[in-house]
């Protein structure tokens, strides 16, 4: 079976549904979304990070590279990406973990040996595991195994989506799974593709049909001042959670925060924050005000 | 009061460092229920410590005059109640609850029997940065003129340095372990409910029926413990009269009062002291004002370390409050502010200041009174009533540093009353810490206590646990298990020093596997070990013989029916503790030489020990390698976790049933309070890339910054070591406050708690962190790898963030600041 990388295993998540849960990440995502904050998620390839902070400039990658890709320069460590094969070595060697590769492909058995360390966190709290990325079902086959270990195990078993995924697949991924975590940023087709480079047609309708299945979804809205939190964007999605199969269903607002900046540096990338920015209490207010009007229970922060 | 000398000169008083929690705000009295409370608070925080030499003056002079006329437990109570005949009395204008030790709030006498402090020792604690006791230049002289030229020599203390051993001396020197009795009595106290039941008259016929049935024909001991009972019935003749003079002080202020409500409170207060302590208490403020006579005659009586404590405060409440909320005879608002007197009691009493390495390994006002609330009752049902959420509405209120407080949360327990807890905690000032009764009441039947003894204990003072009313529990001194690996890693030399601190293993050079390097750790484990325990117990034997404490006795199960003495054996049960500190840190540098030199041969054990010589000067890659590619403790990690329950299975080995001097043994309990800051001061480098001088890891957490992977790994790591076989772990959390905003997340934080406990934690207390901790993390992120940072689908750790994201998170967290 196809491993999927997965980029990072978050224990004590209490964001991420009921309880406390244990997150896993895959790499791989259809959207690009401007103001993505895990975006070492979306290439589903291995990746090479770098924290300038942490490097303590000893030379060591440099030397024990066998392309000759490391080159310490007054910024730090510069990698060639046309020599690098990503062989990981320079990682291995770093004192400081300045030098990271990003995603590890697991096996079924193995990821569900993390999950289960958490099992008597999960009894406590009602908690369970959430699979989240990147997008989860970029990967169907060995998200539906994994799901259906950890059902035999008892575990509550959360997928956090995106929904720009082909409907068979959603619903099939629907039959294994007790709670979506669905996420919705803009309603008009256009503006979605501006901010997040696919159009939303698709997410719509999926979510549509998610929606006549007995699986229990919870909404997730990024709110972002600027981009999403405008009268129009936001009434046009409250109605249309109104309107769906078996009614609305309940909502967490996401505030945007600028925190998760840091990241695109790790990757060599610059982070244009350009028109993005935190909502106010009282944008968020008016939001939630907006939604709560057509009945559908709102929650700050997952 | 005596006036200070050179105030001016000296340093500003650090509000937080004394538990000041409350940032003053301009024109107001701060927090409190009510007018009275806030006054009464603001007078205890406010005070600036002092010293009285009144108890001193008293003793001294009724030594001279009577030493050698009495056995030395009848002496010690005539002492006593010379004492409580003489001392000044103190009872304020807003007080319901009423006594102090000393003759003012946060004055506190000395102790020469024990120690006699020099008039440098005096000069030292009037002027030093923290923790200062102000003393005038009038009573040092005094002192120095009364007081000190009589005790020189005579003191437990001098006696004890001039027996103890070479060996002794010399680890001790190096900071291989602390000594609790060599400077204030044993202690680590807790009562069980029989003062509610008896007063002293009742304890005083007890006395007298043990003395008539003493059998002088066929026991060989019936003289001492005549004695022993004499000094009992003075000692209760003591605290009687001590009340008494309160009920006189309070009639003659009510005769004089002019507002009608004060004077009614003050015919109360005298009402009340006639009848407790000679009687049992009938309602809710005879039973508190009960306790607090109680504790203060054992305070006074020796200055006991932890200083003396209720148990199961609220579970000895809860009748009183049941019956007089039913009569219609208290409301809720007249006990919590009862309550609220009582805590501001204990605040107004410091800790006696201590001197030399004691001093340093225990800078701080706390005298850890510790107040269990929650719990089982003795018969095993939820202990949790009405009076606990009042008790924990004060601690949310009064934001002061004494009492200490804790939550017992057994499978019993209500989530509601574990969320209450939660929210309190949310504020950050470190309490209350929460206890499992579940896993400590079979930690003490392990230990051999009944089931329905074990049951009615819990924790006094830190974590450790005892049969409350029923046990002495000595805490004997840390061992600084971290400096035993840095005393193995030379031979036996102290490299800090120098100087010979324990015995030749070996060149750890010339070991060949990892096997070997360990076995010299434990032979160096063993030699240290039996060391401190052979002093301590001479030690206690100098307290059974010269410093007994008859009203302790009295208060303290089967001392009277034994005619025993609490230092003597005469408590039920009699146990003695030695404190392991560093199980991080040691585990951490096992790992590391296990992995770098022995497996992977990333280094060799010559450029190791050389790096820690030189605290890793020039050696940055080999510290960092170390510090990131080691399986370190605290993580879920196998290898790590594994070297941790090795190494406490072998403190329990050294420890565990080393004989004390009362029939019964030593045992093992992984506590170290303030004393791993000490312990940090007096260690070099170690393998695991800590620089010298900074502190050991604390209790049984992991070390600073070491577990990465969230707080499931760290309590999963601490479940593997079997808490039962100890007398109390201790396990610190740090959280953001941000882990902390909704409702939601304060119940996760009680369901993280209650999964620690269902897999055998004993202990856990949470850090809420400040702004200030985070710009601390900011300068040494080394120290603070474990911090993270959650919000809605983003996480990740405080060190990761660059500097502008940092300041971010600062500037949200004293947002969130209270």
């Amino acid at each position: 079976m196809h491993q999927p990388l997965v980029f990072d295993i978050k224990r004590y998540c209490i964001n991420d549904g009921p309880g406390i849960r244990i997150t896993i990440f895959f790499k791989g995502c259809p959207l690009s979304c401007h103001w993505c904050h895990n975006p070492e998620s979306i290439s589903p390839k291995v990746e090479k990070l770098y924290t300038v902070g942490r490097c303590i400039h000893c030379n060591a990658c440099v030397y024990v590279c066998p392309e000759k890709a490391c080159d310490l320069t007054n910024g730090g460590i510069v990698t060639d990406p046309d020599l690098c094969t990503l062989c990981g070595k320079c990682a291995d060697i770093c004192p400081t973990r300045a030098i990271e590769m990003s995603g590890r492909p697991y096996s079924v058995h193995e990821l569900l040996l993390e999950i289960e360390k958490e099992v008597p966190f999960f009894d406590s709290s009602g908690g369970g595991v959430t699979f989240s990325g990147g997008e989860p079902l970029l990967h169907p086959e060995f998200l539906i195994a994994i799901l259906d270990e950890c059902g035999e195990h008892g575990i509550h078993r959360a997928v956090d989506t995106y929904g720009c995924v082909a409907r068979e697949v959603l619903l099939e991924v629907a039959r294994h799974t007790d709670l979506f975590l669905y996420d919705l940023k803009l309603m008009d087709p256009e503006r979605h593709r501006q901010w997040t480079g696919v159009s939303n047609e698709k997410i719509l309708a999926n979510l549509v049909a998610l929606a006549e299945t007995a699986v229990e979804i919870q909404i997730r809205v990024p709110l972002i001042a600027g981009v999403n939190d405008d009268e129009a964007n936001i009434t046009a999605m409250a109605d249309f959670i109104a309107a769906l199969p078996g009614g609305p269903r309940p909502l967490s607002l996401l505030p945007y925060h600028g925190i998760a900046a840091g990241k695109h540096a790790k990757l060599g990338r610059i982070y244009d924050e350009q028109g993005l920015a935190e909502p106010s209490p009282q944008d968020i207010g008016r939001v939630s005000a907006i939604f709560a009007a057509r009945g559908i229970r709102v929650s700050i922060g997952g | 009061m005596a006036t200070p000398i050179n105030s001016t000169d000296k340093p500003q008083r650090q509000a937080a460092a004394e538990g000041n929690f409350y940032t003053e705000k301009p024109g107001q009295l701060g927090p409190g229920m009510n007018p009275r409370i806030q006054r009464l608070r603001k007078l205890s925080v406010d005070t600036e410590p002092s010293l009285s030499i009144e108890r001193a003056l008293h003793e001294t002079a009724f030594y001279r005059e009577n030493y050698g006329k009495y056995s030395i437990p009848v002496l010690r109570s005539l002492n006593f109640l010379d004492h409580c005949e003489k001392k000044t009395l103190y009872l304020g204008d807003d007080e319901l609850i009423v006594g102090e030790r000393g003759p003012a709030p946060k004055v506190v006498p000395t102790f020469p029997e024990l120690t006699c402090h020099s008039v440098e020792d005096f000069e030292v604690l009037n002027t030093r940065d923290q923790q200062r006791y102000t003393i005038s230049e009038d009573d040092i002289a005094t002192y120095a003129r009364e007081v000190i030229p009589y005790w020189q020599g005579r003191t437990v203390r001098e006696r004890i340095f001039g027996h103890v051993p070479q060996e002794w001396q010399a680890a001790y020197e190096a900071g291989l372990f602390t000594e609790f009795m060599e400077q204030r009595a044993p202690g680590h106290t807790a009562l069980d409910g029989k003062i509610y039941r008896t007063g002293m008259l009742d304890f005083k016929q007890r006395i007298a029926e043990k003395i008539a049935a003493l059998d002088y024909l066929n026991d060989p001991e019936a003289t001492d413990k005549f004695e022993e009972l004499k000094a009992m019935d003075i000692s209760c003749d003591a605290v009687i009269l001590f009340a008494e003079r309160h009920a006189e002080l309070a009639e003659e202020k009510a005769a004089t009062e002019n507002d009608p409500q004060r004077a009614a409170e003050l015919s109360t207060i005298a009402e009340v002291c006639r009848r407790v302590p000679a009687h049992a208490p009938r309602t809710f403020h005879e039973a508190i004002q009960m306790y607090w006579f109680v504790h203060l005659g054992t305070i006074t009586e020796l200055n006991g370390w932890d200083a003396m404590n209720p148990g199961h405060f609220d579970q000895h409440l809860a009748p009183f409050y049941a019956a007089e909320i039913k009569a219609g005879t208290l409301t809720r608002e007249q006990a919590k502010e009862l309550i609220s007197c009582f805590w501001i009691k204990v605040n107004n009493h410091p800790a006696p200041p201590k001197v030399g390495i004691t001093a340093r390994e225990s800078g701080t006002y706390n005298d850890f009174t510790n107040i269990n609330i929650g719990g089982i009752t003795a018969d095993g049902r939820d202990g949790v009533s009405e009076v606990s959420y009042i008790m924990l509405e004060v601690i949310e209120e009064l934001h002061i540093l004494q009492p200490g407080n804790s939550v017992h949360i057994s499978a019993k327990t209500p989530d509601r009353f574990l969320n209450a807890a939660c929210r309190v905690i949310r504020q950050g000032h470190g309490y209350p810490s929460i206890f499992n009764p579940d896993v400590y009441v079979l930690e003490l039947m392990r230990q051999g206590k009944s089931l329905r003894d074990a049951r009615e204990g819990g924790c006094s003072g830190c974590i450790e646990v005892g049969a409350f009313g029923k046990e002495a529990y000595i805490l004997t001194g840390y061992l600084n298990v971290p400096k035993v690996f840095e005393v193995t890693l030379n031979n036996g030399i102290d490299p800090v020093t120098g100087k010979i601190a324990g015995i030749a293993t070996g060149d750890p050079c010339s070991f060949n596997s990892y096997e070997e390097l360990y076995q010299a750790f434990l032979k160096q484990l063993n030699f240290i070990v039996d060391t401190k325990v052979r002093v301590s117990n001479y030690i206690d034997r100098m307290f059974a013989k010269y410093a007994p404490a008859p009203f302790l006795s009295v208060v303290i199960e089967d001392c009277i029916e034994k005619g025993k003495d609490y230092y003597d054996g005469g408590p039920r049960y009699n146990t003695n503790y030695i404190q392991c500190t560093g199980l991080g840190t040691v585990t951490d540098s096992l790992s590391a030489l296990k992995t770098h030199v022995f497996e992977q041969q990333t280094f060799t054990m010559e450029r190791v020990l050389d790096a820690v010589a030189k605290d890793f000067a020039g050696e940055e890659f080999l510290r960092q390698t170390i510090v990131n590619k080691t399986p370190f403790f605290g993580n879920d990690d196998e290898a790590a976790d594994a070297i941790a329950g090795r190494v406490y299975q072998d403190l329990l080995a050294a420890i565990e049933g080393q004989p004390n001097v009362k029939g019964e043994c030593f045992h093992l309990n992984m506590l170290s309070t303030t004393c791993h800051i000490y312990f940090g001061k007096v260690l070099g480098a170690t393998p695991n890339g800590r620089f010298a001088g900074k502190s050991i890891s604390d209790g049984t957490s992991p070390s600073h910054g070491a577990d990465t992977n969230g707080p499931p790994a760290v309590i999963r790591s601490l479940s593997k070591l079997d808490q039962t076989m100890s007398g109390g772990t201790l396990l610190n959390l740090r959280f953001l406050p941000s882990l902390l905003k909704r409702d939601e997340d304060i119940a996760k934080l009680g369901q993280l708690v209650r999964s620690y406990f269902t897999l055998g934690g004993h202990h856990i207390q949470f850090n809420i962190v400040d702004t200030a901790t985070l710009r601390a993390a900011q300068c040494s992120p080394e120290d603070y790898k474990d911090l993270l940072v959650r919000m809605a689908g983003y996480s990740d750790y405080f060190n990761d963030m660059n500097n502008d994201l940092q300041q971010e998170i600062i500037e949200r967290t004293q947002n969130e600041e209270l």
